[in-house]
Protein backbone atom coordinates (compact mmCIF):
# COMPACT_ATOMS: atom_id res chain seq x y z
CA UNK A 1 0.00 0.00 0.00
CA UNK A 2 1.26 3.46 -0.26
CA UNK A 3 0.05 6.63 -0.68
CA UNK A 4 1.57 9.57 -2.66
CA UNK A 5 -0.92 11.27 -4.39
CA UNK A 6 -1.56 14.56 -3.29
CA UNK A 7 1.73 15.02 -1.53
CA UNK A 8 4.91 16.69 -3.52
CA UNK A 9 7.86 16.04 -0.62
CA UNK A 10 6.83 12.47 0.92
CA UNK A 11 5.62 9.05 0.08
CA UNK A 12 5.32 6.37 3.31
CA UNK A 13 4.74 2.79 2.06
CA UNK A 14 3.38 0.19 4.18
CA UNK A 15 3.96 -3.41 3.02
CA UNK A 16 1.63 -6.26 3.06
CA UNK A 17 0.16 -8.12 5.86
CA UNK A 18 1.17 -5.09 8.00
CA UNK A 19 -0.84 -2.27 5.92
CA UNK A 20 -4.25 -4.40 7.47
CA UNK A 21 -2.85 -5.06 10.56
CA UNK A 22 -5.37 -3.65 12.91
CA UNK A 23 -2.69 -3.50 15.73
CA UNK A 24 0.05 -1.91 13.99
CA UNK A 25 -2.10 0.34 12.56
CA UNK A 26 -2.68 1.79 16.32
CA UNK A 27 0.15 1.90 16.79
CA UNK A 28 1.45 3.66 14.10
CA UNK A 29 -1.63 6.58 14.81
CA UNK A 30 -0.17 6.51 17.97
CA UNK A 31 3.40 7.09 17.44
CA UNK A 32 3.35 9.50 14.45
CA UNK A 33 3.39 12.98 15.92
CA UNK A 34 1.84 15.18 12.31
CA UNK A 35 -1.11 12.63 12.90
CA UNK A 36 -0.47 11.10 9.23
CA UNK A 37 -2.26 8.06 9.71
CA UNK A 38 -5.45 6.70 10.76
CA UNK A 39 -6.31 3.11 12.05
CA UNK A 40 -9.54 1.58 10.52
CA UNK A 41 -10.99 -1.94 10.99
CA UNK A 42 -9.33 -3.16 7.84
CA UNK A 43 -5.77 -1.44 8.99
CA UNK A 44 -4.12 1.51 8.44
CA UNK A 45 -5.25 4.28 6.02
CA UNK A 46 -2.42 7.12 5.28
CA UNK A 47 -3.96 10.72 5.22
CA UNK A 48 -2.41 11.94 1.91
CA UNK A 49 -2.96 15.41 2.75
CA UNK A 50 -0.73 15.42 5.53
CA UNK A 51 2.11 13.34 4.08
CA UNK A 52 4.55 16.66 3.64
CA UNK A 53 4.13 17.39 7.53
CA UNK A 54 6.13 14.51 7.90
CA UNK A 55 9.15 15.39 10.23
CA UNK A 56 11.27 12.17 9.47
CA UNK A 57 11.31 11.34 13.10
CA UNK A 58 11.32 7.43 12.24
CA UNK A 59 8.94 6.56 14.31
CA UNK A 60 6.44 4.73 12.29
CA UNK A 61 9.84 2.57 10.97
CA UNK A 62 10.56 1.93 14.28
CA UNK A 63 7.07 0.69 15.33
CA UNK A 64 6.21 -1.36 12.40
CA UNK A 65 8.04 -5.02 11.28
CA UNK A 66 11.25 -4.35 9.86
CA UNK A 67 11.07 -3.21 6.21
CA UNK A 68 6.80 -2.83 6.31
CA UNK A 69 6.69 0.81 6.81
CA UNK A 70 8.96 2.94 3.88
CA UNK A 71 9.30 6.79 3.95
CA UNK A 72 10.06 8.23 0.52
CA UNK A 73 12.11 11.46 0.17
CA UNK A 74 10.46 12.37 -3.41
CA UNK A 75 12.98 14.60 -3.86
CA UNK A 76 15.75 12.42 -3.76
CA UNK A 77 14.87 10.55 -6.55
CA UNK B 1 -2.57 46.16 23.44
CA UNK B 2 -3.27 50.33 23.85
CA UNK B 3 -5.48 51.69 26.10
CA UNK B 4 -7.34 55.13 25.93
CA UNK B 5 -7.08 57.87 28.53
CA UNK B 6 -10.11 57.12 29.63
CA UNK B 7 -9.26 53.72 30.33
CA UNK B 8 -6.25 54.01 31.50
CA UNK B 9 -7.26 56.62 34.02
CA UNK B 10 -10.04 54.04 34.89
CA UNK B 11 -6.90 51.31 35.45
CA UNK B 12 -5.07 53.09 37.87
CA UNK B 13 -8.45 54.34 39.95
CA UNK B 14 -8.65 50.72 40.15
CA UNK B 15 -5.78 49.94 41.56
CA UNK B 16 -6.64 52.66 43.97
CA UNK B 17 -4.58 55.36 42.73
CA UNK B 18 -6.52 58.84 43.35
CA UNK B 19 -7.84 60.75 40.01
CA UNK B 20 -9.93 63.46 40.18
CA UNK B 21 -13.22 62.91 39.13
CA UNK B 22 -13.50 62.83 35.13
CA UNK B 23 -16.20 61.75 32.62
CA UNK B 24 -16.03 59.71 29.24
CA UNK B 25 -18.92 61.43 26.65
CA UNK B 26 -19.54 60.85 23.72
CA UNK B 27 -21.50 63.63 22.40
CA UNK B 28 -21.68 67.50 23.23
CA UNK B 29 -24.80 66.63 25.95
CA UNK B 30 -22.57 64.03 27.63
CA UNK B 31 -19.90 66.21 28.17
CA UNK B 32 -22.28 69.30 29.47
CA UNK B 33 -23.86 67.01 32.28
CA UNK B 34 -19.88 65.90 32.77
CA UNK B 35 -19.00 69.66 33.19
CA UNK B 36 -22.17 70.52 35.32
CA UNK B 37 -21.25 67.86 37.42
CA UNK B 38 -17.69 68.83 37.91
CA UNK B 39 -18.97 72.47 39.12
CA UNK B 40 -15.74 74.23 37.80
CA UNK B 41 -13.48 74.90 34.87
CA UNK B 42 -13.18 72.00 32.90
CA UNK B 43 -10.96 70.73 30.05
CA UNK B 44 -12.32 68.46 27.65
CA UNK B 45 -9.57 65.97 25.88
CA UNK B 46 -9.73 64.24 22.33
CA UNK B 47 -9.47 60.35 23.17
CA UNK B 48 -7.70 59.40 20.37
CA UNK B 49 -4.96 56.25 20.12
CA UNK B 50 -1.85 58.78 18.79
CA UNK B 51 -0.40 61.61 20.27
CA UNK B 52 -0.13 65.23 19.25
CA UNK B 53 -3.63 65.51 20.87
CA UNK B 54 -2.70 69.26 22.24
CA UNK B 55 -1.31 70.72 18.71
CA UNK B 56 -4.21 69.54 16.72
CA UNK B 57 -6.14 71.31 19.22
CA UNK B 58 -7.77 67.78 20.75
CA UNK B 59 -7.33 69.77 24.34
CA UNK B 60 -9.53 72.66 25.33
CA UNK B 61 -10.45 74.43 28.09
CA UNK B 62 -13.87 75.50 29.59
CA UNK B 63 -15.41 78.11 31.96
CA UNK B 64 -18.63 76.79 31.58
CA UNK B 65 -20.63 73.65 31.21
CA UNK B 66 -22.06 75.39 27.68
CA UNK B 67 -18.57 76.00 26.34
CA UNK B 68 -17.76 72.15 27.56
CA UNK B 69 -20.32 71.03 25.01
CA UNK B 70 -19.25 73.56 22.21
CA UNK B 71 -15.63 72.39 22.33
CA UNK B 72 -16.96 68.80 22.80
CA UNK B 73 -18.67 69.17 19.87
CA UNK B 74 -15.60 70.44 17.74
CA UNK B 75 -13.30 67.61 19.43
CA UNK B 76 -15.29 64.83 18.55
CA UNK B 77 -15.54 65.90 14.66
CA UNK B 78 -12.03 66.76 14.76
CA UNK B 79 -9.23 63.64 13.21
CA UNK B 80 -6.10 63.43 14.81
CA UNK B 81 -3.26 61.69 12.77
CA UNK B 82 -5.80 59.93 10.55
CA UNK B 83 -7.96 58.93 13.97
CA UNK B 84 -11.21 60.22 14.79
CA UNK B 85 -11.75 60.22 18.53
CA UNK B 86 -13.96 57.82 20.35
CA UNK B 87 -15.47 60.23 22.46
CA UNK B 88 -14.12 63.00 24.54
CA UNK B 89 -12.55 63.25 28.20
CA UNK B 90 -13.92 65.87 30.30
CA UNK B 91 -11.68 66.72 33.51
CA UNK B 92 -11.88 69.35 36.00
CA UNK B 93 -8.95 71.94 35.79
CA UNK B 94 -7.50 71.08 38.52
CA UNK B 95 -5.38 73.81 40.46
CA UNK B 96 -1.48 72.51 40.45
CA UNK B 97 1.39 73.34 42.92
CA UNK B 98 3.40 71.27 41.19
CA UNK B 99 3.69 68.24 38.61
CA UNK B 100 5.50 64.73 38.77
CA UNK B 101 6.37 61.77 36.62
CA UNK B 102 5.40 58.51 37.91
CA UNK B 103 5.91 55.56 35.38
CA UNK B 104 6.85 51.65 35.05
CA UNK B 105 8.61 49.92 31.67
CA UNK B 106 9.64 46.68 31.28
CA UNK B 107 13.48 47.26 30.94
CA UNK B 108 14.25 44.54 28.23
CA UNK B 109 17.97 43.92 28.54
CA UNK B 110 17.18 43.29 32.74
CA UNK B 111 14.50 41.31 32.22
CA UNK B 112 12.76 43.30 35.14
CA UNK B 113 10.21 46.43 35.51
CA UNK B 114 11.70 49.47 35.70
CA UNK B 115 10.39 52.25 38.07
CA UNK B 116 10.43 55.83 36.93
CA UNK B 117 9.99 58.74 39.10
CA UNK B 118 10.71 62.77 38.03
CA UNK B 119 9.80 65.70 40.13
CA UNK B 120 10.02 67.63 36.35
CA UNK B 121 6.39 66.14 35.19
CA UNK B 122 4.02 67.12 32.12
CA UNK B 123 6.80 66.91 30.00
CA UNK B 124 8.29 63.39 28.07
CA UNK B 125 10.41 61.79 30.37
CA UNK B 126 13.00 60.78 27.66
CA UNK B 127 13.60 64.23 27.51
CA UNK B 128 13.52 64.83 31.37
CA UNK B 129 16.03 62.09 31.27
CA UNK B 130 18.43 63.45 28.53
CA UNK B 131 18.39 67.37 29.55
CA UNK B 132 18.01 66.52 33.27
CA UNK B 133 19.24 63.07 34.70
CA UNK B 134 19.31 63.93 38.45
CA UNK B 135 15.65 64.91 37.99
CA UNK B 136 14.67 61.02 37.00
CA UNK B 137 14.87 58.64 39.64
CA UNK B 138 15.23 54.67 38.58
CA UNK B 139 14.97 51.23 39.86
CA UNK B 140 13.94 48.02 38.95
CA UNK B 141 11.85 45.76 40.80
CA UNK B 142 11.35 41.95 40.98
CA UNK B 143 9.51 39.80 38.19
CA UNK B 144 7.87 37.66 41.35
CA UNK B 145 8.27 39.28 44.75
CA UNK B 146 5.54 41.78 45.81
CA UNK B 147 6.67 45.86 45.24
CA UNK B 148 7.27 47.35 48.85
CA UNK B 149 6.60 50.74 49.78
CA UNK B 150 10.46 51.22 50.38
CA UNK B 151 11.65 50.65 47.10
CA UNK B 152 9.30 53.32 45.38
CA UNK B 153 10.36 55.68 48.13
CA UNK B 154 14.07 55.04 47.26
CA UNK B 155 13.31 56.04 43.27
CA UNK B 156 11.54 59.43 44.40
CA UNK B 157 13.92 60.22 47.15
CA UNK B 158 17.03 60.30 44.43
CA UNK B 159 15.02 62.85 43.03
CA UNK B 160 15.83 65.44 45.88
CA UNK B 161 11.84 64.59 46.84
CA UNK B 162 11.37 64.74 50.86
CA UNK B 163 8.76 65.04 53.50
CA UNK B 164 5.30 65.07 52.53
CA UNK B 165 5.73 64.83 49.12
CA UNK B 166 7.86 62.03 49.64
CA UNK B 167 5.44 60.34 51.66
CA UNK B 168 2.42 61.22 49.53
CA UNK B 169 3.92 59.90 45.65
CA UNK B 170 5.42 56.93 47.89
CA UNK B 171 2.26 54.71 47.81
CA UNK B 172 1.21 56.27 44.32
CA UNK B 173 4.23 54.74 41.96
CA UNK B 174 4.31 51.33 44.60
CA UNK B 175 0.77 50.85 43.13
CA UNK B 176 1.45 51.34 39.94
CA UNK B 177 4.45 49.25 39.86
CA UNK B 178 2.08 46.84 41.92
CA UNK B 179 -0.85 47.09 38.62
CA UNK B 180 2.35 47.17 36.14
CA UNK B 181 2.71 43.28 37.05
CA UNK B 182 -0.49 42.26 38.25
CA UNK B 183 -2.20 43.58 34.40
CA UNK B 184 0.76 42.45 32.20
CA UNK B 185 2.04 45.33 31.21
CA UNK B 186 4.48 46.60 29.36
CA UNK B 187 4.29 49.94 30.33
CA UNK B 188 2.02 52.21 32.99
CA UNK B 189 2.79 55.96 33.18
CA UNK B 190 1.01 58.98 35.33
CA UNK B 191 2.09 61.92 33.50
CA UNK B 192 1.68 64.56 35.13
CA UNK B 193 1.14 63.31 38.76
CA UNK B 194 -0.25 66.42 40.06
CA UNK B 195 0.21 67.70 43.71
CA UNK B 196 -2.90 69.86 44.01
CA UNK B 197 -2.84 73.36 46.05
CA UNK B 198 -4.39 71.68 48.85
CA UNK B 199 -1.62 68.99 49.32
CA UNK B 200 -3.18 65.96 47.67
CA UNK B 201 -1.85 64.23 44.59
CA UNK B 202 -3.73 63.04 41.98
CA UNK B 203 -3.41 61.02 38.51
CA UNK B 204 -4.38 63.98 36.11
CA UNK B 205 -3.22 61.81 33.04
CA UNK B 206 -2.51 58.49 32.37
CA UNK B 207 -1.02 56.04 29.82
CA UNK B 208 -0.70 52.48 29.60
CA UNK B 209 0.38 49.44 27.27
CA UNK B 210 -0.69 45.80 27.85
CA UNK B 211 1.33 42.93 26.76
CA UNK B 212 -0.41 41.75 23.80
CA UNK B 213 -0.44 37.88 24.75
CA UNK B 214 -2.01 38.81 27.89
CA UNK B 215 -4.87 39.83 26.54
CA UNK B 216 -6.77 35.93 27.20
CA UNK B 217 -5.45 36.72 31.22
CA UNK B 218 -6.53 39.57 31.75
CA UNK B 219 -10.28 38.91 30.52
CA UNK B 220 -11.66 40.45 33.46
CA UNK B 221 -10.19 43.47 33.83
CA UNK B 222 -10.70 44.22 29.73
CA UNK B 223 -14.36 42.34 29.29
CA UNK B 224 -16.12 43.74 32.74
CA UNK B 225 -14.34 46.24 34.02
CA UNK B 226 -13.25 48.43 30.99
CA UNK B 227 -16.03 46.87 28.32
CA UNK B 228 -13.09 46.90 25.62
CA UNK B 229 -15.34 44.09 23.36
CA UNK B 230 -12.80 41.46 22.25
CA UNK B 231 -12.83 42.21 18.26
CA UNK B 232 -11.39 45.23 19.52
CA UNK B 233 -8.03 45.05 18.44
CA UNK B 234 -6.46 48.70 19.08
CA UNK B 235 -4.22 48.26 16.07
CA UNK B 236 -2.53 51.89 15.49
CA UNK B 237 -4.12 51.20 11.94
CA UNK B 238 -6.71 49.24 10.08
CA UNK B 239 -5.33 45.42 9.39
CA UNK B 240 -5.02 44.49 5.35
CA UNK B 241 -6.20 41.67 4.09
CA UNK B 242 -2.89 39.91 3.99
CA UNK B 243 -2.41 40.86 7.64
CA UNK B 244 -5.19 39.25 9.03
CA UNK B 245 -5.30 36.34 6.50
CA UNK B 246 -1.67 35.71 8.05
CA UNK B 247 -2.86 36.28 11.35
CA UNK B 248 -5.59 33.28 10.79
CA UNK B 249 -2.81 30.64 9.44
CA UNK B 250 -1.03 31.50 12.63
CA UNK B 251 -3.90 31.07 14.72
CA UNK B 252 -4.79 27.98 13.40
CA UNK B 253 -2.01 25.96 14.23
CA UNK B 254 -0.01 25.72 17.33
CA UNK B 255 3.44 24.94 15.53
CA UNK B 256 5.81 27.73 15.02
CA UNK B 257 4.92 31.53 14.48
CA UNK B 258 4.47 33.42 11.42
CA UNK B 259 3.79 37.25 10.88
CA UNK B 260 3.09 39.62 8.33
CA UNK B 261 2.58 43.35 8.52
CA UNK B 262 2.55 45.35 5.40
CA UNK B 263 1.33 48.61 6.19
CA UNK B 264 3.40 51.42 3.89
CA UNK B 265 5.34 48.70 2.21
CA UNK B 266 4.59 48.24 -1.36
CA UNK B 267 7.85 47.04 -3.08
CA UNK B 268 8.66 44.19 -5.16
CA UNK B 269 10.02 41.49 -3.18
CA UNK B 270 8.30 39.60 -0.71
CA UNK B 271 9.75 38.67 2.62
CA UNK B 272 9.42 35.19 4.44
CA UNK B 273 12.44 35.89 7.19
CA UNK B 274 12.87 35.39 10.68
CA UNK B 275 14.23 33.84 13.33
CA UNK B 276 16.37 35.38 16.43
CA UNK B 277 15.68 38.43 15.92
CA UNK B 278 16.56 38.67 12.43
CA UNK B 279 13.53 40.18 10.21
CA UNK B 280 14.49 43.89 11.30
CA UNK B 281 18.23 42.98 10.61
CA UNK B 282 17.12 41.44 7.27
CA UNK B 283 14.70 44.15 6.52
CA UNK B 284 16.99 46.86 7.06
CA UNK B 285 19.68 44.70 5.09
CA UNK B 286 17.38 44.70 1.76
CA UNK B 287 16.01 48.35 2.26
CA UNK B 288 19.96 49.77 2.78
CA UNK B 289 21.00 48.06 -0.89
CA UNK B 290 18.25 49.28 -2.53
CA UNK B 291 15.38 46.92 -2.24
CA UNK B 292 11.63 47.14 -1.83
CA UNK B 293 10.40 45.03 0.10
CA UNK B 294 6.19 44.11 0.03
CA UNK B 295 6.05 43.28 3.41
CA UNK B 296 7.82 42.80 6.84
CA UNK B 297 7.91 38.99 8.15
CA UNK B 298 8.95 36.65 11.26
CA UNK B 299 8.50 33.28 11.29
CA UNK B 300 10.16 30.89 13.64
CA UNK B 301 10.00 28.56 16.07
CA UNK B 302 9.56 25.51 13.57
CA UNK B 303 6.26 26.25 11.87
CA UNK B 304 4.41 23.37 10.18
CA UNK B 305 4.59 22.72 6.48
CA UNK B 306 1.16 24.06 6.08
CA UNK B 307 2.23 27.38 7.75
CA UNK B 308 5.20 28.29 6.17
CA UNK B 309 3.53 27.31 2.98
CA UNK B 310 0.50 29.63 3.97
CA UNK B 311 2.86 32.70 4.66
CA UNK B 312 4.58 32.41 1.41
CA UNK B 313 1.50 31.89 -0.56
CA UNK B 314 -0.18 35.18 1.03
CA UNK B 315 3.32 37.24 0.28
CA UNK B 316 3.42 35.91 -3.03
CA UNK B 317 -0.23 36.95 -4.31
CA UNK B 318 0.43 40.47 -2.74
CA UNK B 319 0.37 43.12 -5.32
CA UNK B 320 3.90 43.71 -7.44
CA UNK B 321 5.42 40.86 -5.56
CA UNK B 322 8.04 39.64 -8.57
CA UNK B 323 10.27 37.19 -6.37
CA UNK B 324 10.50 36.01 -2.77
CA UNK B 325 13.74 36.14 -0.30
CA UNK B 326 13.33 33.53 2.37
CA UNK B 327 16.32 34.52 4.66
CA UNK B 328 16.79 34.26 8.36
CA UNK B 329 19.33 34.86 11.38
CA UNK B 330 22.13 32.80 12.28
CA UNK B 331 20.71 31.24 15.75
CA UNK B 332 17.49 30.36 13.84
CA UNK B 333 16.75 26.57 15.26
CA UNK B 334 13.74 26.57 12.90
CA UNK B 335 14.34 23.40 10.51
CA UNK B 336 15.49 24.39 7.13
CA UNK B 337 13.95 21.44 5.22
CA UNK B 338 10.49 22.06 6.65
CA UNK B 339 10.56 25.86 5.62
CA UNK B 340 11.78 24.33 2.42
CA UNK B 341 9.06 22.51 1.78
CA UNK B 342 6.65 25.13 2.41
CA UNK B 343 7.88 27.59 0.31
CA UNK B 344 8.56 25.26 -3.22
CA UNK B 345 5.15 24.49 -2.31
CA UNK B 346 3.42 28.10 -2.28
CA UNK B 347 5.04 27.73 -5.30
CA UNK B 348 4.02 25.10 -6.76
CA UNK B 349 0.54 25.62 -5.58
CA UNK B 350 0.48 29.10 -7.59
CA UNK B 351 1.52 27.57 -10.23
CA UNK B 352 5.18 29.65 -10.13
CA UNK B 353 8.48 27.69 -10.62
CA UNK B 354 10.87 27.57 -7.39
CA UNK B 355 13.69 28.55 -9.29
CA UNK B 356 12.53 31.41 -10.63
CA UNK B 357 10.43 32.95 -7.95
CA UNK B 358 12.32 31.71 -4.86
CA UNK B 359 15.64 34.68 -5.26
CA UNK B 360 17.63 33.76 -2.54
CA UNK B 361 16.76 31.21 0.86
CA UNK B 362 19.46 31.80 3.78
CA UNK B 363 18.29 29.77 6.59
CA UNK B 364 20.96 28.32 8.69
CA UNK B 365 19.34 26.08 11.22
CA UNK B 366 18.39 22.23 11.64
CA UNK B 367 18.29 19.75 9.29
CA UNK B 368 20.31 22.01 6.77
CA UNK B 369 21.36 18.83 4.47
CA UNK B 370 17.77 18.25 4.52
CA UNK B 371 16.86 21.17 3.59
CA UNK B 372 20.00 21.76 0.91
CA UNK B 373 18.36 18.25 -1.37
CA UNK B 374 14.96 19.76 -1.29
CA UNK B 375 16.54 23.15 -2.65
CA UNK B 376 18.85 21.43 -5.17
CA UNK B 377 16.44 19.17 -6.52
CA UNK B 378 13.91 22.79 -7.18
CA UNK B 379 17.28 24.54 -8.36
CA UNK B 380 16.38 26.86 -5.86
CA UNK B 381 19.55 29.66 -4.56
CA UNK B 382 20.28 29.16 -1.51
CA UNK B 383 23.05 29.87 0.74
CA UNK B 384 24.54 28.81 4.37
CA UNK B 385 25.80 30.58 7.48
CA UNK B 386 28.77 31.15 5.74
CA UNK B 387 27.02 34.16 3.74
CA UNK B 388 26.27 36.89 6.08
CA UNK B 389 22.83 38.37 6.38
CA UNK B 390 23.99 41.53 4.51
CA UNK B 391 24.94 39.80 1.40
CA UNK B 392 22.35 37.10 1.09
CA UNK B 393 19.65 40.35 1.36
CA UNK B 394 22.26 41.82 -1.19
CA UNK B 395 22.12 39.18 -3.85
CA UNK B 396 18.06 38.95 -3.71
CA UNK B 397 18.10 42.85 -4.50
CA UNK B 398 20.32 41.76 -6.88
CA UNK B 399 18.38 39.45 -8.42
CA UNK B 400 15.24 40.94 -8.51
CA UNK B 401 16.31 43.96 -9.81
CA UNK B 402 17.16 41.58 -13.00
S1 LIG C 1 8.53 9.53 10.04
FE1 LIG C 1 7.53 10.36 11.86
S2 LIG C 1 6.34 12.07 11.09
FE2 LIG C 1 6.88 10.84 9.32
S3 LIG C 1 5.15 9.48 9.07
FE3 LIG C 1 6.63 8.39 10.32
S4 LIG C 1 6.02 8.84 12.41
FE4 LIG C 1 4.95 10.33 11.11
Amino acid sequence: MSAEQESIFIGIEIEEPAASDPELARKLEEVCPVSIFEATDSGTEIIASRLDECVLCGLCVEAAPAGAVTIVKKYEG
Amino acid sequence: MRFYEYEARKIVELAGIPVTEYGFCRTPEEARAAAEKIDGPTVVKSQVLTGGRMKAGGVQFADTPDEAATHAETILGLEINGHMPRGVLVDPKAEVKQEYYAGVVWDGTAKKPLMLFSDMGGIDIEQVAEEHPDHVGRGHISNLDPVFDFQAKQVIARTGVTGSQLTRATPILARLAELFREKDMLLAEINPLAELTDGRFVALDAHMEMEGEAVGRQAKLLREELEIAEDDTRESYEPSDFERRVKEIDASDHRGVIQGKDHNFDGNLGLVIGAGGGSLTLTDAVRSQGGKPANYSEIGGNPSVAKACGLAREVLQKDGVEKIAVMMSIVSNTRVDIVARGVIKACLELGLDPSETIAVFRIPGAWEEEGAKILDYYGVEYYDRSVSLWDAAGRAVEKVQG
